[in-house]
């Protein structure tokens, strides 16, 4: 039994516990957004494209987050602008984008070698997140769901209707900038807990799982949301028993939930649907 | 539905001389001009591509004609939108129905314009959109997923939404597309109500048949305006034909379809494609069918060998 509590013994295994929870809870619920307007791909985009920032952040002094945060809007700026001016489709212009982004990124890490870990930014090294990197943390998370709690119905009609939300005089390219504003914030958040590669994971998956289960968005939000803070919690307490990449617990263990939801959801699953099927059959 | 203030300028749409080119330089509208008064039901009738679309665009200031100006009661577009005086009705294959909200929360979208900035409904707010559903008889649908519905009742959920924008003037993209008969009629029986109230309707619609049961205006387009103005002097074969060049089909029914004997009556289906056309004893008709009667046959006689 006391084997069990072992990990909060450690003050590293509670900061990484915590700051995993609180980023898997936003991540979450902005992942709702981002797989109802189909913005996966650009969410797994942004999160290589901002690499080169926090490369550039160091060397110039600066705080990481900052650095990654403009290197990701710039990114995204960059493919709107490619995809407004060439005859491109969109995911050709994502690739395009974000693995120059990202080339360059790793260029600029072995070309002037610092303090900064390559397999930090790639792979993400909670245990080791310093109390800097946690105000970091704590800032973008309370901005990001403040910003949320305000106007997540403005950016749910942006999402639902573009048309609708102009017609009503709303600003829609502030929201598009908005939604890829927090995307680049919480996907720099997500880059301490998971690093770069697996930050898609932490801002779709949720989203996915909890749109299988519901057909209302209010209760979206909130499965995905505790899905994505109890993954982030029992994923980094679990790494502490298996000695493995706290990165790769959460995701493992939220794609776990994913395929559970798939098979088991009570409309959308797919025992459900084979149920539906086989009710369809009978005379 | 509101009073109309005594300061607000008469309704209506203005389109003085629009023309619209795309960033990829093609031109998608030429010299387009046309008026619309209040209490107008108004059709929008082209081919597709013809720039119905566009012109739809321009009006709610989507996009920035290059030449020429729209105005919507006097206003710049920018400034109606403000106002939220257009509502608009998209097509059906604009919406992703998979989407997880409600038939209220849609309706309630409607009110977004006139809440405050967390979009917080009132009980105003609830109270219009409620009356909103009720007007379209959808109030015993009010918790459905919008994914749920018939395609009539979708339809009807989106007027709800434009009606409780309380814009005055709405613009309906094919309103009658994948609806059953029973809705069609009930859209237009709404729109008539509105046209009582001074409201103006654009409504791009394939469904000629029906604009000169309820259009009193109609606006041909094809790449410009070929016509516009009340329904009787517009809506004329020639002005059609001009409209749609080879693409709208004709029918010559020969003296072997309509026969005396069954009252010169023939059932026509058609889905604005080539109609199929049963004669008397319920068989297929079809042109020139004098001394090719057994055609049907013949394929039966093929697929059996």
């Amino acid at each position: 039994m006391t084997s069990l509590l072992t990990p909060f013994h450690y003050e590293y295994m509670v900061k990484a516990i915590l700051v995993s929870g609180l980023i898997g809870g936003v991540c979450a619920f902005l992942s709702c957004f981002i797989t109802l307007k189909g913005w996966s791909l650009m969410g797994d985009a942004l999160s290589h494209a901002v690499v080169p920032g926090v490369s550039l952040a160091w060397l110039l002094g600066l705080p990481f987050s900052l650095g990654a945060f403009v290197a990701g809007v710039l990114a995204a700026v960059g493919m709107g602008w490619v995809k407004n001016n060439s005859r491109l489709r969109e995911d050709a212009v994502i690739g395009v984008v974000f693995t120059s982004f990202f080339a360059l990124g790793l260029l600029m890490l072995s070309l002037y070698p610092s303090n900064l870990n390559l397999r930090t930014i790639i792979f993400g090294n909670i245990l080791a997140i310093s109390d800097p990197d946690i105000l970091q943390v704590l800032i973008i998370s309370a901005v990001s769901i403040l910003v949320l709690g305000l106007k997540w119905r403005d950016l749910l009609l942006y999402c639902f209707d573009e048309a609708h939300a102009r017609s009503l005089g709303m600003n829609t390219r502030f929201l598009h900038f908005l939604l890829l504003a927090l995307l680049s914030a919480t996907a720099v958040a997500a880059l301490q807990t998971v690093g770069a590669c697996l930050v898609v994971a932490m801002l779709v998956t949720p989203g996915a799982t909890a749109y299988l289960l519901t057909d209302r968005f209010g209760r979206m939000l909130a499965i995905a949301t505790v899905t994505g803070t109890l993954c982030g919690v029992i994923g980094a307490y679990a790494s502490y028993f298996l000695n493995g990449s706290t990165g790769g617990c959460i995701v493992v263990l939220q794609t776990l939930v994913f395929l559970i939801a798939l098979a088991l959801a009570p409309k959308h699953g797919l025992l459900a649907a084979r149920a539906q099927r086989r009710a369809a059959a009978l005379p | 539905m509101i009073p109309q203030s005594a300061t607000s300028p008469p309704l209506s749409i203005e389109v003085a001389d629009v023309t619209v080119a795309y960033t990829n330089g093609h031109v998608a509208l030429r010299d387009a001009t046309f008026t619309l008064g209040p209490g107008t039901i108004c059709a929008l009738v082209g081919v597709n591509g013809s720039g119905k679309s566009t012109l739809f665009k321009s009006i709610m200031g989507f996009l920035r004609p290059a030449k020429g100006s729209v105005k919507i009661a006097g206003l710049d577009v920018e400034k109606s939108r403000k106002r939220q005086l257009v509502a608009y009705v998209p097509q059906s294959e604009e919406v992703d129905w998979t989407f997880p909200v409600s038939v209220w929360d849609v309706v309630m979208m409607g009110r977004y314009g006139h809440m405050n900035f967390m979009r917080i409904p009132r009980a105003e707010d609830k109270r219009i959109a409620r009356e909103c559903l009720e007007r379209v008889g959808m109030s015993a649908f009010k918790d459905r997923q919008i994914g749920e519905l018939s395609g009539g009742q979708k339809k009807r959920v989106f007027l709800a939404r434009a009606l409780a924008q309380q814009g005055r003037i709405m613009l309906l993209d094919e309103p009658f597309t994948g609806v059953d008969v029973q809705t069609e009629s009930a859209i237009i029986e709404l729109l008539r109500d509105l046209r009582k109230e001074g409201h103006i309707m654009l409504v791009s619609t394939h469904n000629l048949g029906s604009v000169p049961e309820f259009c009193d205006q109609v606006v041909l387009v094809n790449r410009t305006v070929l016509a516009f103005g009340p329904t009787e002097q517009v809506f004329t074969e020639d002005n059609l034909s001009r409209a749609f060049g080879g693409v709208l089909r004709q029918f010559q029914f020969e003296q072997s379809t309509i026969q005396e004997h069954d009252g010169r009556t023939v059932k026509l289906l058609t889905d604005d494609e080539r109609p199929l056309v049963f004669g008397k004893d319920g068989h297929l008709e079809y042109t020139d069918r004098q001394g090719r009667e057994e055609l049907v046959k013949e394929r039966e006689k093929e697929a059996g060998e």
